[in-house]
């Protein structure tokens, strides 16, 4: 019980000891399964702060302020109003499909945690085909607002969903070619497999074709999820509300749920396959300790008793725990929310694209891109990854890069010259 | 294609560094880095912090009286509520006895009842602008709500009443103006009771 990094799978050991050992493999799945379906919504519900918080940042504000202390419980008043709201469904609406999309909706962007590495040996289904199951569950969310867009009976709902049906189906090329590589050099589909494969060989994101996938993947995933600059479905100068315009009460909270989960999905699935995953350089514990602890000491909204409490309970920790490395769920959780930073950072500096620009980034750009990218990491690995090879695969991707953006290049405006002004 | 470039990064950036200054920290770390700061939060947190406003700042009219409230510069003329835009302006008066005459405290009339709605007045000053004898002039509070559309909306007489101190209080240049006219008028209008207080203290109230 004293491995920090362990602690939680051993908890669960010490849970699971309780029952008999046929029952064992069943309380064991109910275990993970209630653990994720506890976890998924209070991480939603704490990403909507985070976003507002960060965003309101980037705009010279303040965020939510006044609900609870650094506005924290303005979720949970959030999620209340959400449920005592009124649910209409429209007239002329399929009122049993209007019900069923968002359910569809949330419940692959909860599935994705189970193959998610959340530590060393913390992941719930450690499947041999990890990385498929992710990209076969999450594109059924695709399905779920074309049929959200289809059963509200509207036109800014029916256009949003066809949007996004094809900005999805789009982005799932550039996604999943560039996912291909991190297969190759890994060899295996095993997401405890990738992010070991990461330890033996250094994180793939400081490779120059795994920079390049990571790049693509990540925004390909932004694109996935509906986020700005990317979110074409509900563009509301043009769509009102997109897919969602018919939509009111815990329905609408159930699609952004599942927009905001499957944003912290990918944004794991990032970090799972370039950076490294759980894995993270050996900084003793007591560091972060300490870290926390100024940082509970000196935050000064909160009561004097509760800063001397936190401040108390970590560096109490540090003692505990400190000669040990940082947890590997902590650099996991960390890099995530690293990635979510971005992608709010994304949303506070970039318009949303238009559709024929957001359909060129796809197949003019990405999949080019990542098609070439298969080919450096190949000759990345078959040259034995000594400098020849670092050299070939950075060439490879410079000169496709390069050439890329000539070709893409919007022709010059021909100068028009009046002939008979004269 | 544009979108692949430069330009990107740099929007990136700006809004980087918008986040940092918000933060002491993040100050800090850009005055590391050798960048120009501004302080980021333009919010004023207003419940808690109020902006100081200006000394012509105003929202809502109200009654000046000198000394006492008995004695208010009001004599209940009604031209402010026929002048008021919105007609949020309500005067009963002036007050009469029973045979018809009007009554007068410290030689004036006065009005029984001076109403104003805050819920209709729109903060335009023209009461102030047309009264002959600087009776009304505008405040500068503004948190009035209430919780009844109709009591506590509609501000009676009693309410209105404030001291001429209190004016030269919250705007010391107008009340300064004011009072200069005030008191040239009432040395032009007749020298022998020239600003002195009224002769008879024991006015009948109403």
């Amino acid at each position: 019980m004293t491995s920090l990094d362990q602690l939680f799978v051993n908890a669960k050991h010490l849970l699971l000891s309780v029952f008999p050992s046929s029952l064992r493999p069943l309380a064991s799945i109910l275990v993970m399964i209630g653990a994720i379906a506890a976890v998924a919504p209070a991480i939603m519900m704490y990403l909507t702060w985070i976003e507002r918080k960060v965003i309101a940042r980037m705009q010279n504000r303040f965020g939510p302020t006044r609900v609870g202390v650094y506005g924290l419980a303005q979720p949970l008043a959030d999620g209340l109003k959400m449920l005592i709201k009124e649910d209409i469904v429209p007239r002329g609406a399929d009122p049993l499909i209007h019900l069923l999309a968002p359910v569809l909706s949330l419940a692959p962007a909860i599935l994705l945690f189970a193959v998610l590495p959340f530590g060393r040996n913390m992941i719930a289904a450690d499947v041999n085909v990890g990385l498929l199951y992710f990209f076969a569950i999450s594109s059924v969310g695709s399905y779920a607002i074309f049929m959200g867009g289809w059963a509200s009976r509207s036109k800014f709902s029916i256009l949003g969903a066809m949007r996004s049906v094809a900005q999805i189906i789009s982005y799932e090329v550039p996604g999943v070619l560039s996912a291909v590589t991190v297969i190759m050099i890994a060899g295996t589909l095993k997401m405890s497999g990738i992010v070991e494969a990461q330890i033996q060989n250094g994180w793939f994101v400081f490779t120059p074709w795994g920079f390049i996938a990571c790049l693509i993947f990540f925004l390909s995933g932004v694109a996935e999820v509906n986020r700005t600059p990317f979110d074409m479905p509900e563009a509301e100068s043009e769509l009102v509300g997109g897919f969602h315009t018919e939509y009111s009460g815990m329905k609408f909270a159930l699609w952004y749920m599942a927009e905001f989960l499957e944003s912290f999905a990918i944004c794991a699935f990032t970090v799972t396959f370039f950076l490294g995953g759980w894995h993270g350089p050996a900084i003793p514990f007591w560091i972060l300790a300490l870290l926390l602890a100024v940082i509970m000491g000196t935050a000064t909204l909160l009561s004097m008793p509760v800063r001397g409490l936190g401040a108390l309970a970590m560096i109490g920790a540090g003692v505990l725990w400190g000669l040990q490395p940082i947890p590997s769920w902590v650099w996991f959780f960390a890099k995530t929310y690293l990635l979510i930073f971005v992608l709010v950072w994304f949303r506070g500096t970039f318009p949303r694209l238009r559709i024929d620009q957001l359909m060129g980034l796809a197949w003019k750009f990405f999949l080019p891109m990542a098609l070439l990218n298969i080919l450096a990491a190949g000759c990345w690995w078959f040259l034995g990854q000594s400098v020849a090879g670092w050299i070939v695969s950075f060439l490879i991707l410079a000169v496709g890069w390069w050439l890329l953006i000539q070709a893409n290049k919007p022709a010059p405006l021909q100068r028009r010259t009046y002939v008979f002004a004269e | 294609m544009a979108l692949v470039g430069k330009g990107v990064l740099q929007g990136m950036g700006l809004t980087l560094r918008t986040f940092l200054e918000t933060y002491p920290w993040g100050r800090g770390l850009l005055r590391v880095l050798g960048r120009s700061i501004k302080d980021g939060l333009v919010t004023v947190q207003y419940p808690d912090v109020k902006q100081q406003h200006h000394e012509r700042f105003r929202y809502f009219p109200f009654l000046v009286y000198d000394g006492a409230p008995e004695n208010l510069r009001c004599v209940s003329c009604k031209i402010c509520e026929q002048e008021c835009p919105p007609q949020c302006i309500h005067i009963v008066g002036p007050a009469k006895d029973e045979q018809g005459r009007p009554l007068k405290a410290n030689g004036r009339t006065y009005p029984v009842k001076f109403d104003i709605d805050v819920s209709i007045c729109m903060s335009c000053r023209i009461c102030v602008d047309v009264c002959p004898f600087d009776a009304i002039e505008m405040d500068n509070q503004y948190e009035l709500s209430g919780m009844d559309r109709f009591d506590a909306m509609n501000f009676t007489k009693e309410k209105l009443l404030k001291s001429n101190e209190y004016f030269q209080q919250i705007k010391p240049t107008e009340a300064g103006e004011v009072d200069q006219r005030l008191a040239a008028k009432a040395a032009k209008a007749s020298p022998k009771p020239a600003g002195a207080p009224p002769q008879n203290p024991a006015a009948p109230t109403p």
